[in-house]
């Protein structure tokens, strides 16, 4: 099993299937009047969020807890991390409470590189800067899964600012890797450079929506900040939801079977319709339950075992 | 505790037939035991101990006609010695549609020695319900047991060395049905 | 102190014997000189460096004179140009007369200060540049480096002005509304990385507008660490044309590439970034014709907290003096002309320092020179490095060549691989 999980590239098709596979067992199990289980009796989670993340950090406390690790939480308010302590000292401060996992969110790219130097145990990304944010490509490939009954040869379409998107990044890596075929849609102002070349040489550019849909089995809406006008990505939120969003026309487009996504907070009526985002092939609450479960697998195969 | 190599000397004891009879010998003693398989579950613990509960149900219906509902019950989570080696991956846990509770639950595994496993099933039943009573099935008991724990149907004893181990092989999972004695022989 | 170089190669020929005397390199005999066996060694022009940060005043945590001048006499230098980004900023003439008189005092390099092109860097108002001139560091290379003069009015003001006293700007060109937030070459793996990117054109489109200024009012310019195969072309076709333009190109971008960002290590974070195998492979080439004139070090010594932290949070620059030359040739080989020629006497004639980059060949040449065993090899430890910083990129590569001794003026500022003091 890996050490760390810093990145969607840290895994493998053999290891990201048994993760999944692990985190339908968790599911499983979450059915049950008793939630606990032993596993990670005595192991400590330090939950090291640097952003306000109430969602992320609840879901990785919650899966956790019903491991039976004790997590501590260390949020950026509130503590020394605010007093402008480093990184480094922070990490130090962990390892000295032995720390068995810390789980980082950060605002800058990389900062869970930077800690697993520092610290002897696990690092779980749980999101970086404009980096990745892998457990949440997890828990839409299980979703996916979960709905589709595949991933192989599933056609993706994730739309939006995949330029700033650390979930874009993570889900391109994990799903190409799992055998799906991933087209990222936006303006060509929010593509990155490159993207074929720097994550996966199977993933396609498209700048139209329309075009991309009917073949389309999971279309992935990502968050649209409406600061990106200022910095002229795109004139304005009228042209970006004329052109890029999903609304009831473009989601008579998609096939029977497809389903709609969003790794939330969304933006309804700027990247995503109301009525789409409650349509029932939207998977949005879905992906919330799911995440516990991922997040119970990934934390479990990190430290459950030697 | 010392496993055996790979290529230690190996001994068969039981093979096809041998073993199928003892099977059947488990599923006699079970319909004796318990009225004829009367509020009985079968739960299999993963990997091998699935397969043979579904063995001894099919049994139990051969001989009289009962249908005993199988489920299986993975310990994985509950096992004391997780840390001791690298990640195990999950065996599925499935309780069969009617539920256990109230109910004589009979744990089927292939082989019982420490009795560590059968302990980690007991703490994994707990959280999944209250059975009326838990029984305990196994293909071989091979003894040096660790617990105050017995079985309650026994296909073979199989006395053994502690440097020995013992590979039971189903087809089902393995291709064939063997118990295999490895290690200890000159 | 006389010095006999016994056996010595000056670069590359065959080996002779090189008296050292009165601080120039002498045509006499002097039975008392101190006989030094350079059977192996080759002897160099001093080095120059266009391109030092040598942080005092303001950041002696991170480097003073005295630390990085030992640094540069150990990487064979002796004269280093100290840029103007220190605090307070090196844009009056009090401030660079401090930094010469620091450089005097510590007595291991020439340290040529660079005035401030604008007051505080700021970028708004012309700094006193004549007064600069004039004063007892008689500057004539002026640099916002850390900061592009990025005003076209400004940059064209500057070019213009210091023709009154031969000085020349050194752009650090770095187009800034196209690297708001940069952090990486724009590319694949600042794509990968989720790290915001410094795009090779935010420099191309400043050198291409600063040669037509400097051509237009036939100014000098000189162009800070090159770092595109882009910027080398406009380069190339405008000193074709005949613009009053140098270039060079750092160490770094001569070996490394964008790739070592993914780590996330800020030990390679530097402005302008790290580029792509190609660029390195067009740099080179460039070096080679002549299209880039020197090769400087942009030594960027920052304290161990300004490098142990997020790459984003870190601060851009690498060590460079105590490593330049063997990385040069692990580069280009033993090429001695090439290399003398693009590290002391094209750069000590780009900054106007009289004395550097002389002929060892001749009598009366002043004897700044440095000695090197191209057979030696070390192993790059950077609590090993004289500089007060660690953030070198080369920890733990083996490198060739060890500079076995340094002159300034005739006198040892390193001996036996040592500085002196
Ligand atoms: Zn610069």
């Amino acid at each position: 099993m890996i050490k760390h999980l810093r990145s969607a590239a840290d895994l493998d098709a053999a290891t990201a299937t048994l993760i999944l596979d692990t985190a339908a067992e968790m599911a499983a199990l979450s059915g049950r009047e008793v939630k606990k289980l032993p596993a990670l009796r005595g192991r400590t989670v330090v939950n090291l969020f640097y952003e306000d993340s109430t969602r992320t950090r609840i879901s990785f406390e919650a899966a956790a807890k019903r491991l039976s690790a004790d997590v501590i939480n260390f949020s950026a308010k509130g503590s020394s991390v605010s007093k402008g302590e480093s990184l480094k000292d922070t990490a130090l401060t962990l390892q000295a409470m032995g720390a068995d996992a810390v789980v980082i969110r950060h605002s800058a790219s990389g900062a869970p590189h930077r800690l697993a130097n520092w610290v002897e145990g696990s690092v779980v990304n749980a999101g970086d800067g404009t980096h990745e944010h892998p457990t949440q490509a997890l828990l839409d490939a299980y979703t996916m899964r979960s709905r589709l009954g595949r991933l192989d040869g599933l056609k993706v379409a994730i739309v939006g600012d995949v330029l700033h998107s650390r979930v874009a990044r993570s889900n391109v890596l994990l799903l190409t890797t799992l055998g799906a075929q991933v087209t990222v849609v936006g303006p060509p102002t929010l593509i990155p450079l490159e993207v074929g070349a720097a994550l996966s040489d199977k993933t396609q550019v498209s700048y139209d929506l329309d075009a991309v849909l009917p073949e389309s089995d999971v279309v992935m809406m990502l968050r649209v900040q409406t600061e990106r006008m200022q910095d002229s990505y795109f004139p304005s939120a009228r042209e970006y939801s004329r052109r890029y969003g999903l609304d009831v026309p473009r989601l008579k487009r998609l096939p029977e079977h497809a389903i709609v996504m969003h790794p939330g907070p969304m933006n309804r009526g700027m990247e995503i319709a109301p009525e789409v985002a409650d349509s029932p092939r939207s998977t949005i609450v879905e992906q919330v339950a799911n995440g516990v479960s991922v997040r119970m697998a990934v934390l479990y195969l990190l430290l459950g075992g030697k | 505790m010392a496993q055996p190599r790979a290529d230690a000397p190996s001994k068969i004891i039981l093979a096809g037939s041998d073993l199928s009879r003892v099977v059947d010998r488990i599923a006699h003693q079970i319909l004796e035991k318990t009225s004829g398989a009367t509020g009985t579950v079968l739960l299999g613990i993963p990997t091998r101990g699935v397969p043979l509960a579904h063995r001894l149900a099919a049994r139990i219906h051969a001989f009289e006609g009962v249908e005993v509902p199988v489920g299986s019950l993975d310990i994985t989570l509950y096992r004391d010695d997780l840390r001791l080696q690298a990640t195990r991956a999950l065996g599925k846990t499935e309780l069969p549609a009617g539920g256990i509770e109230g109910l004589r639950v009979i744990l089927v595994d292939d082989v019982l020695f420490s009795g560590r496993s059968v302990r980690a099933a007991l703490d994994a039943l707990k959280d999944l319900g209250r059975p009326s009573s838990v029984q305990l099935a196994v293909l071989v008991d091979r003894g040096h047991r660790q617990l105050p724990i017995r079985a309650d149907y026994v296909g073979k004893n199989i006395p053994t060395a502690h440097s020995e181990s013992v590979k039971v092989a189903l087809t089902e999972v393995d291709g064939a049905d063997e118990v295999r004695l490895i290690g200890g022989l000159q | 102190m006389a010095y006999l170089l016994k056996g010595v190669s000056v670069l590359g020929a065959a080996p002779t014997d090189l008296l050292i005397k009165d601080g120039v390199i002498s045509d006499k005999t002097d039975k008392d000189a101190v006989v030094i066996d350079a059977a192996g060694l080759v002897a160099l022009p001093g080095l120059v460096d266009v391109h030092t940060h040598l942080r005092e005043p303001g950041r002696e945590d991170a480097e003073t004179v005295e630390t990085g001048s030992r640094a540069a006499a150990l990487g064979g230098y002796t004269a280093v140009c100290a840029m103007a980004n220190t605090s307070p900023v090196a844009d009056t003439a009090g401030v660079v007369e401090q930094v010469w008189r620091l450089g005097r005092e510590a007595g291991l390099v020439d340290v040529q200060p660079i005035g401030a092109v604008t007051v505080g860097l700021a970028g708004k108002q012309l700094a006193e540049l004549g007064a600069m001139a004039d004063s007892a560091a008689t500057v004539r290379i002026f640099s916002d480096d850390g900061f592009c003069v990025a005003d076209p009015k400004l940059m064209r003001r500057a070019l213009e002005y210091v023709k009154a006293f031969d000085g020349v700007i050194a752009q650090h060109a770095e187009e800034p509304r196209l690297t708001e937030g940069a952090q990486m070459h724009e590319g694949e793996v600042s794509t990968r990385l989720g790290l915001t990117g410094w795009p090779a054109v935010a420099e191309e489109a400043i050198i291409a507008r600063d040669v037509l200024l400097a051509e237009h009012v036939g100014s000098r310019l000189h162009v800070c660490h090159v770092s595109t195969a882009g910027s080398v072309e406009v380069l190339r076709q405008a000193k074709a044309r005949g613009v009053r333009v140098t270039a060079e190109v750092t160490p770094h971008h001569l070996l490394l590439t964008d790739e070592l960002a993914a780590g996330y290590d800020p030990v390679f974070k530097v402005n302008p970034p790290l580029r792509t195998s190609s660029d390195v492979m067009a740099l080179r080439q460039a070096l080679r014709d002549g299209v880039i004139d020197v090769v400087a070090t942009d030594h960027a010594p920052h304290a161990v907290q300004d490098k142990e932290c997020e790459w984003s949070y870190a601060r851009p620059g690498m060590l460079g003096l105590e490593t330049a030359l063997p990385i040069v040739l692990s580069v280009f080989g033993e090429q001695w002309d090439l290399i003398a020629d693009r590290m002391s006497i094209a750069p000590a004639r780009i900054a106007g320092l009289d004395g550097h980059g002389g002929d060892l060949t001749k009598a009366g040449t002043p004897a700044n020179l440095t000695l090197v065993d191209p057979s030696a090899s070390w192993v790059v430890d950077p609590s090993g490095l004289a500089s007060r910083s660690r953030n070198t990129p080369y920890a733990g590569m083996t490198l060739p060549g060890r500079i076995v001794a340094t002159f300034l003026r005739g006198e040892a500022t390193v001996l036996d691989g040592k500085a002196v003091k």
